[in-house]
């Protein structure tokens, strides 16, 4: 049902050609999930005490500016709308808490697909190779990138149920395989104050493991209490907005590849998103193991 | 002092077969294993009727007035579909579980009737081959005798990802059925109890199992259909991914479906009913505008031509026969009936396949017992069998105005229960009313 | 030498070329370009042909093999070899999960690491393994020989039946009536001819065996914890 990608550059010199790196990529997974694809971007932070979300909308005449605009007064905070496609790029020189709250509460028709310093979120309905030009990916810098292609079980025209799901302040996730006690789990989240959008069970994962982080475990500890809460088949890959993690279930039926040279870190479910990354021939490849979490950070 | 009848007051959650199977378990220590579909009451096609001719809807004459039957599976992408004179093809069954007469059998009837017989766990006989001139060979969990010439040498490939009778469940032989024969077909040593995978050794998801097809067409030149067989139970998913997946055809398995030997808890409590999973799997094909683009073949209690009709006029293309092909070939009939005894039942009652000492030699390694079933013998019955439910759905077509039984639709059918008609998302009869509409579905 | 690129003829061109050769074809040797991790690679072949992929293959390269050679000078993906009959397909890299899966015949050689799964289900194909092979591998083994130079992972030969495993490194963890057995002469000199079969030199002495405790093989009450 999913095909997965995650790309990490250790190497400065390499960040100008991240969009590039990750469309190959991404377009390599496009027969595991034709109908929609998401994109996680880590790249141009914005300065502190400020935050940037990522937002969409279906309607292409969408007043975004009439709403950035509402958004600043609101915030008496400095806002800057860029529009790409149907989503929007909004950095508020003001907290994301905030932000976001203003939103769900006076335009609870905009969905936030990402919000943080760095993180930028983009999933749509189509082929990857579209979905990438859509959002101008290919052209884009930074540190890393995830993302995620779909073989859809409904015909919905939304993008409800792609991925990467955001559940915290730059860290998403994207999910090859199927959970198998997630709603249980959905209950016990919802009564600790999350909300869901959908009855996904990558949804539930993602909240899970923001559920984990906000009581204070670290990236590493809240995916190990994964292996314990979550039940099922899964590869996840959650990114963050230091680095990003790889994990695999005990039993590991779902595929993983990892890559990684001196310059970068690359997973995918197949090899052939990564047979074209440069340096792949004397890269280390290896299967990451199941139940051990892999994870690189730029610290 | 004699015990006064009146007293003796049954308790509804701990009846008589409660307690036996309690007892037996705690003497055996071993789930009970046994043969057959579910036998609990269920909503079945019996609870559906159809609206025949009228002022307004005019029948069809028998004789001239023809009402076709004929069928194609795998149109989208085979290069050689299959094609069928009647829409009744005969399930996966192993040789193993059924014995090589049984196989012979199947085979001939088949042929004579211009329709499919399928392998099973355990891969392709060559009685099999010669006497089916129409054969479906299953890729199963278990890979038992699964070979490439046969594959090629198939007429169409079912990948089979469950059944009704166990969904989620792999094959299951006793020991005593495990002869050399069927031990060497299956690469195990004989007379052990024989242990499945109940997931492919290769493929998980439908992801995985996209490539999988592509690989089964790559070996086969991409001439045969491919199907893809579910046992039903989030059919409106599993449907719509067997689509995505690249199949030509899906087999929908219900919970009546039949096994040779599972766990009875197995049976009786997993997978839903025929009944609802029929329409979950036409939504699923219309949604994705591939109804009849890709075929859906449906079983799992299929026991004549009014259960044909029915699953058509929900939208199926075709339907499967598995224990009602078995009882054409004499399971279950009152013969050899000292033998019945013996294993602790009566005929009509019969669900022992499992200890493959059938009374009747169908699902038996013993010669002996094989004896008893004769190929010739067994394929008239058959034969006849699949006639009378043939010209049964005819009649019913006609009486409702078809010149093909494809022509049925669900607007041909009214329920008379409140959860027939909630599954099979038909009116209550006299009423416009589809409960359960409006779910999420 | 017939060379094939498959960015030019992509995969299904060359796969019916190659069905289509007749048994005493004299295109015998075959050299396939750009693979680029391409599933179902010189799959489903049935006469003594050599086919030498240059790169890394995608899922089922060689699946179910007769007779023929096939060499990757790369890695494979998933389902290597898968169903293979007869024939050999050697692998100078890693190979992914299910190598060799439900094999019934021939020689599977990988020179480096195979992943999980390692002879799934394995009817009698002998897979000799240059360095380590990953959890789960040998499950359900039914017939032919394992031969891992390097370490096993978990639960290795779990529910296994008749098939034989060689370890010549370290075993993470047995899996359900999977035991050690003991090293004969016989073993040993079966053994040597498997490694000199694949070309790999190491002392067959140093291997431990491993096989069936044969608990599972009729049911009974006492084992039920291992199901």
């Amino acid at each position: 049902m999913c095909g997965i990608v995650g790309l990490f550059l250790k190497n400065p010199a390499l960040r100008p050609s991240l969009g590039t790196h990750i469309k190959v990529m991404l377009v390599g997974m496009t027969d595991r999930g034709p109908d929609s694809a998401g994109i996680a971007v880590y790249h141009q932070p914005v300065g502190k005490d400020s935050c940037k979300l990522t937002v969409f909308h279906a309607d292409p005449h969408y007043h975004w500016r009439e709403v950035g605009g509402q958004l600043g007064e609101a915030l008496s905070a400095e806002v800057d709308i860029d529009v790409k496609a149907n989503h929007a790029v909004i950095k508020v020189a003001g907290p994301e808490v905030a932000a976001r709250a203003w939103l769900k509460q006076h335009h609870p028709e905009v969905r936030i697909m990402g919000y943080g310093e760095l993180m930028e979120v983009y999933k749509d309905m189509g082929l990857p190779v579209d979905v990438i030009a859509r959002y101008g990916i290919e052209s884009m810098e930074g540190s890393h990138a995830i993302g995620h292609t779909r073989m859809a079980t409904e015909s919905a025209v939304t993008t409800e149920h792609s991925h990467p799901f955001t559940a915290a302040a730059d860290m998403c996730l994207v999910h090859n395989g199927s959970l198998s006690n997630h709603n249980n789990l959905r209950k016990w989240l919802r009564h600790h104050g999350h909300d869901f959008e959908t009855d996904n069970d990558s949804e539930v994962a993602a909240r899970y493991f923001a559920h984990r982080m906000g009581e204070g475990a670290t990236l590493a500890e809240a995916l190990e209490a994964g292996l314990s809460d979550l039940d099922g088949f899964y590869t996840f890959t959650m990114g963050t907005r230091d680095g990003f993690a790889v994990l695999r279930d005990g039993i590991a039926c779902k595929p993983a590849v990892l890559a990684e040279t001196d310059d970068w870190v690359a997973m995918a479910s197949e090899f052939r998103s990564l047979a074209n990354l440069p340096g792949v021939d004397h890269a280390t490849i290896w299967e990451p193991k199941p139940a051990v979490v892999y994870s690189w950070s730029l610290q | 002092m004699s015990v006064d009848p009146r007293g003796l007051r049954p308790s509804y959650s701990f009846p008589q077969n409660v307690l036996a199977e309690i007892h037996r378990a705690a003497d055996q220590g071993l789930y009970e294993i046994r043969g057959y579909g579910a036998k609990r009451h269920l909503p079945t096609f019996d609870d559906l009727v159809f609206l025949g001719a009228s002022v307004s809807r005019y029948p069809l004459e028998g004789y001239r007035e023809k009402c076709g039957t004929d069928v194609t599976i795998g149109t989208r992408f085979a290069k050689k579909p299959i094609h069928l004179k009647i829409p009744i093809t005969i399930a996966g069954m192993s040789f193993g579980a059924l014995g090589a007469n049984a196989k012979e059998a199947l085979g001939r009837a088949a042929t004579e009737m211009g329709t499919s017989t399928t392998t099973g766990d355990g891969g392709m006989t060559e009685e099999e081959r010669r006497s089916s001139k129409t054969l479906v060979y299953q890729v199963l969990p278990s890979r038992y005798g699964m070979n490439p010439d046969d594959l090629r040498r198939a007429d169409a490939i079912e990948v089979v990802v469950g059944q009704g009778a166990k969904p989620g469940g792999g094959g299951m032989l006793l020991g005593m059925k495990i002869t050399e024969r069927v031990a060497k077909m299956r690469t195990l040593p004989v007379g052990i109890d024989q242990r499945s995978a109940c997931r492919h050794p290769d493929w998980t998801g439908p992801d995985d199992l996209t490539i999988k097809i592509q690989e089964i067409r790559e070996v086969t030149d991409w001439e045969k259909p491919i199907y893809v067989k579910v046992g039903a139970t989030r059919t409106r998913y599993d449907v719509a991914l067997a689509v995505k997946a690249g199949a030509d055809a899906v087999v929908v398995d219900g919970m009546q479906g039949g096994t040779a030997a599972t766990q009875d808890v197995f049976i009786e409590h997993a997978g839903i009913p025929t009944l609802p999973a029929v329409r979950l799997a036409v939504e699923a094909l219309q949604e994705l505008d591939m109804h009849r683009k890709v075929q859906l073949i449906v079983s799992g209690g299929i026991r004549s031509g009014a259960d044909v009709a029915k699953a058509l006029a929900l939208g199926a293309d075709a339907v499967s026969i598995g224990v009602a092909a078995m009882v054409a070939l004499g399971c279950n009939r009152p013969m050899f009936v000292e033998d019945y005894h013996a294993l602790g039942t009566e005929p009509g009652f019969c669900h022992h396949c499992h200890t493959g000492k059938c009374p009747v030699g169908v699902t038996t390694q013993i010669p002996e017992l094989q004896a008893r079933l004769k190929p010739e013998q067994g394929a008239r019955w058959l034969k006849n069998y699949l006639t009378v439910m043939t010209l049964e759905a005819q009649t019913l077509a006609r009486a409702c105005g078809k010149s093909h039984v494809h022509n049925l639709e669900p607007d041909d059918l009214v329920a008379l229960t409140v959860e027939a008609a909630a599954m099979a998302k038909v009116p209550l009869a006299g009423t416009d009313w589809i409960p359960g509409q409006g779910s999420r579905y | 030498m017939i060379t094939v690129d498959i960015d030019e003829t992509g995969v299904r061109d060359l796969n019916e070329r190659l069905h289509r050769l007749s048994p005493d074809t004299n295109q015998r040797a075959w050299r396939i370009l750009n693979p680029k991790g391409a599933h179902a690679l010189a799959c489903g072949l049935t006469i003594p042909i050599e086919v030498v992929i240059e790169g890394h293959t995608g899922y089922y390269c060689a699946g179910m093999n007769k007779e023929a050679t096939v060499i990757v000078n790369g890695h494979a993906g998933q389902g290597l070899a898968e169903n293979m009959m007869s024939g050999e397909v050697r692998v100078k890299g890693n190979a992914s999960q299910a190598a060799g899966a439900s094999a019934h015949g021939g020689l599977l050689v990988i020179e480096g690491d195979a992943s999980a799964r390692c002879g799934i289900s394995m009817k009698g194909v002998d897979i000799v393994v240059g360095g380590s092979v990953g959890h789960m591998s040998a499950f359900m083994a039914q017939a032919g020989n394992l031969v891992i130079c390097g370490d096993a992972g978990a639960s290795l030969g779990d529910s296994l039946y008749e098939a034989r495993l060689y370890v010549q490194g370290s075993v993470e963890s047995l899996g359900a009536d999977c035991v050690e057995k003991k090293m004969t002469p016989h073993h040993i000199a079966k053994l040597e001819r498997l490694l000199a079969r694949a070309g790999i030199k190491t002392d067959a002495r140093r291997f431990r065996r491993y096989g069936s405790a044969r608990r599972l093989y009729n049911f009974h009450v006492d084992h039920a914890d291992a199901y």
